[in-house]
C-alpha cells in the first residue's frame, strides 16, 4: 500500500464465454489455469488484491474458491486473496469459518472475504435453501460465522442449520484475528445495515448500474457505521468495483472491446457501448481516460479503501487480459494512488490488512478495563 | 385549491395513435371532473414508444436509464394512473407488458388506475377484463369498475356510447384521486422491514 491508503486489484466472476471474435471457447481446465495465471499477474504488476467469485452453475467455474486461492497463495508473496463473493446464504457458515481460517494460515494472513447472497435462483434449492429467505439467511449465517471466528467455544441455535453445542471451529483464526469481511450488495439496505452494525466493510460492485444508485447505498452504510459507533461516516470502510478496457489510442480500445461488450454475459445485446460507458463506470479508452474516470470516484463516494476492476470476462483472451493488467498496474494504478493520496484526510483509515487488524487487537487488549484491573 | 397529479401511459406504436387519442380523451374527462370539484390537476403523459429502447435495456441490464427512471418515478408517485394499450394478439401489447414488468411490484400498491384499450374491432373488448384488470390486480392497484375500450368504429360513431363510458370511468377515477395523498408521501428507500435485526432473530444468543 501507500499514502493513498488504497488497495487496488481485480475481481473475476470466472465465466467461460466464447471469444466472439474467433468463436473459440476455452475448456474449463484452460480457463481455470488462466485465472490462476491472471491472479499471479496482479501481484507482478504491483496491485494488492485478487478476488474470486463463487458460482455453482455453468458458464461459471469457480465453485471451490479456497482451492484456487490456496494455489495462488503459494505462488505469491504479498497479494491479498479475497472473494467476490462468498455465498453466505447457501454455504454452511461453519464450513466458511473453517475453509477461510485455513486459507488465512496457509497464506500467512493475506486473506479477506466478501459476503454476498448470490444472484442465481436455482442455487438456493440446489443447496436446500429458499431464495425468499435470502436476507434472513445472510443475516443469521453471518452472525454465526462471526461468532465462530471470535469465540473459541460456541453454543448456538438458529433457524437454518443444526444447533451447535461446545463447537470449536478449527483452525482458530491466525493471531486471534478473523479475516476482514466486506459485505457486497447492490440493492439491499439490510446488508448495508449489517455491514455497519459489525463495523465491517461494504462493497458496491459498481459495474452494472449507474453510480448514483450505489452512492445512495454507500451513503446509507456510512451513516449507519457512525450510528453504531465504529467511527465517523467518513471512516467507514468502502470498496468499489469498476471495469475498464484500454489502448494507447482510445478509438482502438473501443474497436477492440466492442465485440466483447456486445456479446458479454449479463449486459450484452442491450445498451450500446456508448450508452453503457456513459451510464455506468465502465470506461473504454486511453489509460488517461480511465485514470480521470476513477480518480473522480472519491467525489461521489467519499475517500474509500479498495478499488477492484473486472478485467477478464466476456471471452477476452488471456494475452489481452495480461496486456490490460500491464497497463492497469503500470500506468493507471500508480496515477490513481497519487490522485487518491491528494488531500486524503489523515483520519480516514487505510484499507484493512491482517497486520493492521493484529495491531488494532493489541491496542484493544492494552486499553481494555479488564487488563487494567 | 387542492392539488393532485396524475400520470398517463400510452403504449400506442403509430403516430398519431388512436391509443393516445383515447388516453387524451380520458385525461380531459378526469380533468373536467376534478376541476368541478375544485381540484387543480397536473398531468404527466408518458408515451412508452419514446422509451422502448430503454425499456428493453432495462429488461437486460436490470437498471433504468435516466429518462426511463424519471418516468418510473413520475408514475409511481402520482395520485392516479390512466393506462391505455392497444390490444395485440388477444392481450396488452408487448411493450406495455415489458414496461409493467420493470415496475417494482410494490410500487403501484393502492394506486387508483383507469384502464383503457384500443383495437381494430369491438371483438377484443373483453381483453380489458381478462388480461389488463388482473395485471393491475396482481400489483394491488385499485382499478376503477369501468374500463374503456375504443374500437376503430367508435371514432366514427354518432352514438353516445364511447363518450358516455369515458365520462363514467373518469368520474370513478376522479373520486379516488381526490382522496389520494400518494403524491405528497415521502418514501424512504432505506426503510428496513419491521422487526429487522442486523444479527437476526437467534444470532445474538
Amino acid at each position: 500500500m501507500n499514502e493513498s491508503g488504497m488497495q487496488f486489484g481485480i475481481f473475476t466472476v470466472g465465466d467461460v464465454t466464447e471469444d466472439p471474435t474467433t468463436g473459440h471457447t476455452l475448456s474449463e481446465h484452460e480457463r481455470i489455469t488462466n485465472i490462476l495465471t491472471i491472479a499471479q499477474k496482479v501481484e507482478e504488476v504491483g496491485m494488492e488484491v485478487f478476488a474470486l467469485g463463487e458460482h455453482h452453475n455453468p458458464p461459471f467455474i469457480p465453485s471451490s474458491p479456497t482451492t484456487m486461492l490456496g494455489y495462488v497463495a503459494a505462488k505469491t508473496e504479498n497479494l491479498i486473496l479475497s472473494t467476490s463473493t462468498t455465498l453466505i446464504t447457501t454455504n454452511d457458515p461453519v464450513k466458511i469459518a473453517e475453509d477461510y481460517a485455513m486459507l488465512q494460515h496457509v497464506a500467512d494472513g493475506r486473506v479477506d472475504l466478501m459476503m454476498g447472497r448470490g444472484n442465481t435462483g436455482p442455487v438456493y434449492p440446489w443447496f436446500g435453501k429458499d431464495i425468499r429467505e435470502g436476507i434472513p439467511l445472510a443475516i443469521e449465517n453471518y452472525a454465526l460465522l462471526h461468532r465462530l471466528w471470535t469465540e473459541d467455544v460456541v453454543d448456538w441455535q438458529g433457524r437454518y442449520r443444526t444447533p451447535l453445542q461446545g463447537f470449536t471451529s478449527t483452525p482458530r483464526p491466525l493471531d486471534g484475528v478473523a479475516p476482514f469481511v466486506w459485505h457486497g450488495s447492490i440493492r439491499s439496505p439490510e446488508i448495508a445495515e449489517q455491514a455497519a452494525y459489525y463495523g465491517d466493510g461494504f462493497f458496491a460492485n459498481n459495474i452494472f448500474w449507474p453510480k448514483e444508485h450505489y452512492m445512495k447505498l454507500i451513503g446509507y452504510y456510512r451513516q449507519r457505521f457512525e450510528h453504531y459507533g465504529h467511527g465517523t461516516a467518513a471512516q467507514a470502510i468502502v470498496g468499489l468495483g469498476g471495469q475498464a478496457f484500454m489502448a494507447k489510442n482510445s478509438q482502438d480500445a473501443v474497436k477492440q472491446f466492442r465485440p466483447y461488450f456486445d456479446n458479454a454475459p449479463v449486459y450484452g445485446h442491450g445498451p450500446s457501448l456508448e450508452e453503457f460507458t456513459e451510464l455506468t463506470p465502465l470506461t473504454v479508452g486511453s489509460p488517461q481516460q480511465v485514470i480521470d474516470r476513477y480518480a473522480s470516484m472519491r467525489e461521489y463516494f467519499g475517500d474509500y479503501q479498495r478499488q477492484l476492476f473486472l478485467m477478464d470476462h466476456a471471452g477476452l483472451p488471456l494475452k489481452t487480459v495480461l496486456e490490460q493488467l500491464d497497463i492497469l498496474g503500470g500506468e493507471v494504478v500508480p496515477a490513481l494512488r497519487k490522485e487518491f493520496a491528494k488531500d486524503r484526510p489523515a483520519d480516514v483509515p487505510a484499507a484493512p490488512t491482517h497486520a493492521s487488524l493484529v495491531q488494532k487487537r493489541v491496542e484493544l487488549v492494552e486499553t481494555s478495563p479488564a487488563n487494567n484491573a | 385549491m387542492t392539488a393532485r397529479r396524475i400520470a398517463v401511459i400510452s403504449s400506442g406504436l403509430s403516430q398519431p395513435s388512436s391509443t393516445r387519442l383515447l388516453a387524451d380523451r380520458l385525461t380531459q374527462a378526469v380533468e373536467r371532473r376534478l376541476a368541478d370539484a375544485g381540484v387543480e390537476l397536473t398531468v404527466d403523459v408518458i408515451e412508452l414508444r419514446d422509451l422502448a429502447h430503454d425499456i428493453t435495456n432495462n429488461l437486460i441490464t436490470g437498471f433504468a436509464a435516466p429518462k426511463l427512471e424519471a418516468a418510473l418515478q413520475t408514475i409511481t408517485t402520482a395520485d392516479g394512473l390512466i393506462a391505455v394499450t392497444p390490444i395485440f394478439t388477444t392481450s396488452y401489447s408487448g411493450l406495455f407488458k415489458s414496461f409493467v414488468d420493470i415496475l417494482d411490484p410494490q410500487s403501484l400498491t393502492g394506486m387508483p388506475v383507469l384502464i383503457g384499450a384500443t383495437g381494430g374491432t369491438e371483438r377484443h373488448s373483453l381483453a380489458l377484463d381478462y388480461a389488463i384488470r388482473p395485471l393491475f390486480g396482481y400489483l394491488h392497484a385499485v382499478v376503477v369498475p369501468t374500463s374503456v375500450y375504443a374500437a376503430s368504429s367508435d371514432w366514427g360513431s354518432a352514438e353516445g356510447a364511447l363518450p358516455e363510458r369515458i365520462d363514467r370511468a373518469a368520474g370513478e377515477l376522479a373520486a379516488l384521486i381526490e382522496q389520494s395523498d400518494r403524491s405528497s408521501q415521502v418514501i424512504d428507500p432505506f426503510a428496513l422491514p419491521e422487526g429487522f435485526s442486523p444479527v437476526g432473530g437467534y444470532g445474538a444468543q
